[in-house]
């Protein structure tokens, strides 16, 4: 039996930007199925006690519409990043990344202010049970990101610039976090 | 190594021949854990898997042993509750998911001609993650966890088991999907790719739409069992929230590989090329839709079927949403069964080259389609089978016929994944396998009419036959698996000369060396049609006759 023509080996196809596109979906699915749940649990809440905030709990707005400002920059920032590469703008594309860390940093610390400034306990009752539930799995996505940014710019400081593909799914990431949080904002801190 | 900061040639001399055997023992050892070869992973899928598909045989053999007397304990366990859970989670998180994995993880990159799954690391990290949280379910369920458990700790420990073994097996079927879409053979667009490798995407799409919904639910039921328990109905909540995941119709999507199956082995057992590939490929993508089970995280749609006779507009409303949840995945079953007819069709051009494999996956595919067909009758509320043993008969179906289909994808792909082939015994098992499938589900389906509840106790002594019934096919289906466990064995060690294209197929896998080697391909080939190798074939044909 004769041999297969051989073809060149073949360049990985984006499968960085497949990969990422995935984790948004699987991202978005948490998220969204999470939301969901808080909805119904909240509409049950108001048919039957006709509250759904803990008495004496005030969602501090502040920090949250920051938050939602915040997640403006680190789209910028990240899509900084990548108009700096490929016009191979070395210095530029490392600021950018260094500014997409510092927002996020800002980020979990103002999630982090919101939870003190609630002063809500975790068995304080079901609004309690879910808030930590929703706005933890958001901490945890905010952590993977910010470990995204530093290993892009790791791999890029290390020089091996010519891979933009990774700054591209890293800014696809913060765009994907920015829709989760505006979706939380409004549900969570907004509707109340 | 001897001491922290040796030389190497000071470590020459420290290490004793003991040392030395002990290192090259360990080796191999080192090498299975931390390997990034798609094989590696998927063999300890496999692995895991058959280890789960014997405990979870074990314990369906108890709970039938248990059901012999439907009012009093026979083996006096205190621990049912958390045998009913071992059951659920044993059939799809244990035994199903696990083996479609390996079949996708170790099959799918040598069938599209890639040198490595996508993300190595990351499907490995996954096997690690779903078999940490398997033996920490285990662990949970033995110290009285589970969804019924009185261990508080315990069953937050379950909770916990669950939410890693969904993580992992999210990041495996990330590496899957990925692959899939990126590392196809030059010239393989994605109608090119084989019956099973779209099987597989169609798989792995569907548990990253579905396992985060299950993440996310048990991130709240964690938080709520630790702290209030009110919003969510405590322990029995775990089921009523969560327990759509190991219930019909999302099970149908994580058969879908074993579906796969059968598409995939016909035209090579026939030595045809498939004709109405499209169909068949929308008959696999229409199982998908089973996902919508889990994106609802329902476990249940009913048919009110309300109104009266006449009223034909009320009917329609009724029926269609019902359809569209329960009747799509069959309606996929029936596309893939026609394309597989259509191939097997006699012509001029048809032979018959016998490969158990087929055996395995055709009866597993019936199973499949006879447990989708049950979930229909499940779902119509007029027939009050909602909280029977039926739903039970359903899953039993389904798994039971999945892991046919998986055997048989073992026999096939073993000559690749170790270089060994089966002994042409196993066809017999394939006959037990089918017979013990429905002996243990069927007579459920018929207890289910008979209101038999779904758990252990039951006061109608109508029903020990079909229970007892249902025990023998158990036992069959464990003799099944203990037996196929044992030739799996045999083929490790038996003669590995088995040729490269043992089955005279089709495909990219058999034009490399059997077994496989680590980078699968010295030369990636160029592919022009959906069949290269048996392109491949005629052209050394037309060549010798010329």
């Amino acid at each position: 039996m004769q041999a297969l023509p051989a073809a060149p080996p073949p360049a990985p196809q984006r499968q960085m930007l497949v990969g990422t596109s995935l984790a948004v979906v699987a991202m978005i699915m948490l998220t969204g199925s999470m939301l969901a749940v808080w909805a119904l649990q909240r509409r049950e809440a108001i048919d039957t006690t006709g509250s759904w905030l803990p008495d004496g709990v005030t969602v501090p707005e502040v920090p949250t519409n920051v938050i939602l400002i915040a997640f403006i920059g680190i789209c910028v920032f990240g899509q900084w990043a990548v108009w700096s590469a490929k016009r191979n703008d070395r210095p530029h594309t490392v600021l950018a990344l260094g500014c997409t860390a510092l927002v996020a940093v800002l980020v979990i610390n103002a999630q982090a202010f919101v939870y003190v400034r609630m002063g809500l306990g975790a068995g304080d009752g079901t609004y309690a049970a879910m808030f930590y539930a929703i706005t933890g799995m958001f901490m945890v996505l905010m952590i993977i990101g910010l470990v995204f940014t530093t290993v892009a710019a790791f791999r890029y400081i290390g020089g091996r610039s010519g891979d933009q593909e990774i700054l591209v799914s890293h800014a696809i990431y913060w765009y994907a976090m920015s829709a989760i949080f505006a979706a939380i904002w409004f549900l969570v801190y907004v509707t109340k | 190594m001897t001491t922290i900061e040796s030389t190497p040639d000071a470590e020459v001399t420290a290490v004793s021949d003991h040392d030395a055997d002990t290192s090259s023992m360990l080796e191999p050892i080192a090498g299975v854990f931390t390997s990034t070869d798609h094989k590696v992973t998927g063999r300890l899928y496999l692995a895991g898997g058959l280890l789960g598909l014997v405990a979870t045989v074990v314990i369906n053999v108890l709970i039938g042993v248990e059901r012999l007397d439907g009012v009093d304990t026979v083996l006096g366990f205190e621990i049912l509750p958390q045998l009913l859970d071992a059951q659920r989670i044993g059939l799809v998180f244990a035994t199903l998911l696990p083996l479609a994995m390996a079949g996708c993880i170790a099959a799918v990159p040598l069938q599209l001609g890639a040198r490595s799954v996508a993300f190595p690391r990351l499907a490995s990290a996954g096997f690690w993650m779903w078999f940490g949280g398997a033996i920490l379910t285990t662990l949970a369920l033995l110290n009285n966890g589970g969804t019924l458990g009185e261990d508080a700790d315990a069953v937050a420990l379950f909770i916990a088991g669950m939410g890693l073994m969904a993580v992992g097996l999210t990041a495996s079927a990330g590496s899957v999907a990925t692959s899939i879409l990126t590392t196809r053979a030059p010239g393989m667009t994605l109608r090119r790719i084989p019956p099973f490798s779209w099987s597989a995407l169609v798989f792995s799409i569907g548990v990253i739409l579905v396992m985060p919904v299950l993440l996310g639910t048990l991130a709240y039921l964690f938080l709520d069992h630790r702290n209030a328990r009110t919003g969510f109905g405590g322990n029995e909540g775990i089921f009523t929230w969560a327990g759509w995941i190991v219930s019909q119709p999302v099970t149908f999507l994580f058969a879908i590989p074993a579906i796969g199956m059968l598409a995939e082995l016909v035209p090579v057992v026939f030595g045809r090329r498939m004709p109405l590939r499209g169909v068949m490929f929308s008959g696999l993508g229409l199982v998908g839709v089973a996902a919508l089970a889990g994106v609802t995280q329902q476990n249940i749609q009913n048919l009110p079927w309300s109104g009266d006779a006449n009223d034909v507009e009320t009917k329609v409303r009724d029926l269609v949403p019902f359809l569209l949840f329960n009747a799509l995945p069959i309606l996929g079953v029936l596309l893939v069964l026609l394309v597989v007819l259509q191939t097997a069709r006699p012509d001029d051009s048809t032979r018959f080259n016998y490969s158990p494999g087929v055996l395995f996956a055709l009866f597993g595919f019936g199973m499949i389609l006879v447990g989708m067909l049950g979930n229909i009758l499940h779902a119509a509320d007029d027939l009050d089978l909602q909280g029977t043993v039926f739903d039970e008969a359903a899953l039993l179906y389904v798994v039971y016929g999945a892991v046919l289909a998986a055997m048989g994808a073992i026999i096939h792909w073993a000559p690749k994944l170790w270089g060994g082939k089966f002994s042409s015994a196993v066809s017999g098992l394939a006959l037990l396998g089918v017979a013990g499938t429905i002996l243990a589900a069927f007579p459920l389906y018929i207890a289910g009419f008979l209101d038999q509840p779904a758990g252990i106790a039951y006061d109608n002594d109508d029903l020990l036959l079909w229970n007892v019934i249902s025990l023998a096919g158990h036992g069959l289906m464990a003799l099944t698996v203990l037996g196929f466990i044992a030739l799996l064995l045999g083929s490790l060690r038996g003669d590995r000369s088995v040729g490269d294209d043992p089955w005279d197929a089709q495909t990219l896998e058999w034009t490399t060396t059997s077994p496989a080697p680590r980078d699968n391909f010295v030369d990636v080939p160029v592919v022009h049609s959906a069949e290269p190798l048996l392109d491949l074939k005629s052209a050394s044909n037309d060549g010798s006759n010329a």
